[in-house]
């Protein structure tokens, strides 16, 4: 391998995923399974929440994977301005959806977990107004794809679109902070020693994020791949036309 | 550039009511809001200034498409972006004429409708002020939104779902400085912060708003 940007053939691109997809798709699967199966039987109730701490296995790992779709569609879109790579282009655009439907499952167990613990399943604490706001932000994206039919055009603004929406997302978030420090407790995990969380809790929870990161990786190199097809065919189509 | 600040003015005003509708959605908006909320002053003086602030920003959001959509039918906008003048320099004086003609006014009726939201007195200096700062960042954002759907058949409701999300800093920062303003509170940082918003707007969005454009002129 020489370079990274050989990928950017979309014929190399479509080459190494046929046998790359299978196995990123077995692992994630392998991968959550044993993340979910460990956190939801094998860790012990904890003494103050019960067994609704577990929905941490599914929430953190969701709501980690909705930011880091953001910034992969963020780093893609750059790839196209400035190198103007298709498959780039391609992999933002099938991020999207996979980014939202993580945001809404994010705030969906969240809202699970918020009613028999905060004893209610909204409010406007900065981490959910943020994410739902991030919510609207892909909405807006996704929308913008599937409104203009010239692929470039679609591509150019979309990218130019994530640039500045992401911009507007950060500047939200501190902006919903700004109100007050609300319900949510602080970030579930961080490397500053004297953590809060213990190791029992931990090792499934990390086998979670990597078993979603794995989940996210396959599903976006699948849309990938039925984006390249969809243009394959559509260049066909057009060939038929013209002769 | 003056002769087209003075062009789009004279279009917004003449283009046959275009101009006072924005305002009278704003008015519109303030009637609405005690009718259904009921004319408890308590309970007005507490939601005025979101209301205020979101009725601006949904008057505002009326007028985007605007900006550019005749220009781009009738084909003044590919002369705009061939001009001698760079279409990053016609595209602020777009956003101008849009804060002219729309931003302004809303400005100056604001306390009239703080009046009927039973607005508290000392926050009336505050609404105007954060209208006046925060006006300029919604004319410039919705200029982006409006280039970034002008190419579109229907592009009037992505616009509004693209801009609205974008319109929140302002919106959570201007409505802070008004409820704050009316409780007697320090105003200083959600006005600096209002501000910084204003002012990076203007700065940077006109060359994303111009690129597009010319991505839409393709």
């Amino acid at each position: 391998m020489s370079s990274l940007w050989e990928y950017a053939n979309p014929l190399k691109f479509m080459r190494t995923t046929d046998w790359l997809l299978p196995i990123v798709a077995v692992a994630a699967v392998v991968v959550t399974a044993t993340g979910l199966i460990w956190g939801f039987f094998f860790t012990p109730d904890d003494f103050r929440q019960g067994s609704t701490v577990k929905i941490v296995f599914i929430h953190v790992p969701a709501a980690m994977m909705a930011i880091n779709a953001w910034v992969m569609m963020l780093v893609a879109s750059l790839i196209w301005l400035i190198r103007r790579h298709h498959v780039s282009a391609l992999a933002a655009r099938a991020a999207a959806p996979i980014g939202a439907t993580m945001t809404v499952i994010g705030l969906i167990t969240g809202a699970v977990w918020g009613q028999p613990m905060w004893g209610t399943w909204w409010a406007w604490d900065p981490r959910l107004t943020s994410f739902l706001i991030l919510f609207l932000f892909y909405l807006g994206y996704i929308a913008m794809w599937a409104a203009i039919d010239d692929p470039d055009t679609g591509a150019d603004l979309t990218a130019v679109l994530c640039l500045v929406g992401s911009v507007f997302a950060v500047l939200s978030r501190y902006a919903a902070n700004f109100w007050n420090q609300g319900l949510h407790q602080g970030a579930s995990l961080s490397v500053a020693p004297g953590t809060r969380m213990d190791w029992a809790y931990k090792a499934p929870l990390y086998t979670c994020m990597v078993g979603f990161g794995l989940v996210f990786l396959a599903l976006v190199l699948a849309g990938t791949r039925t984006e390249i097809r969809a243009r394959r065919m559509k260049a066909l189509a057009a060939r038929e036309r013209m002769a | 550039m003056i002769a087209l600040l003075l062009r789009d003015l004279r279009l917004a005003i003449r283009a046959g009511g275009g101009f006072g509708l924005g305002l009278a959605f704003f008015l519109i908006l303030a009637v609405l809001v005690p009718l259904g909320v009921g004319p408890d002053r308590t309970t007005l003086a507490l939601i005025a200034p979101g209301i205020l602030w979101v009725g601006a920003l949904l008057a505002c959001l009326l007028s985007l498409d605007r900006i550019f959509a005749l220009d781009y039918e009738d084909g003044s906008l590919d002369l705009l972006a061939t001009a001698p003048v760079p279409l990053e320099g016609v595209v602020s004086i777009k956003a101008l004429a849009h804060w002219i003609t729309t931003g302004v006014p809303l400005v100056l009726v604001s306390p009239v409708l703080g009046l009927l939201l039973s607005l508290p007195v000392p926050a009336y200096g505050w609404l105007l002020l954060s209208l006046a700062l925060g006006t300029p960042a919604l004319s410039v954002i919705g200029t982006f939104g409006a280039a970034l759907t002008v190419g579109l058949k229907r592009g009037g409701l992505l616009m509004s779902l693209l801009v609205l999300p974008m319109y929140i800093p302002t919106l959570v920062f201007g409505a802070e400085v008004v409820s704050r303003g009316g409780q007697g509170l320090d105003v200083g940082t959600p006005l600096a912060l209002l501000a910084g918003i204003t002012a990076g707007a203007v700065a940077l969005l006109p060359f994303a708003s111009a690129h597009v454009i010319r991505i839409n002129l393709r």
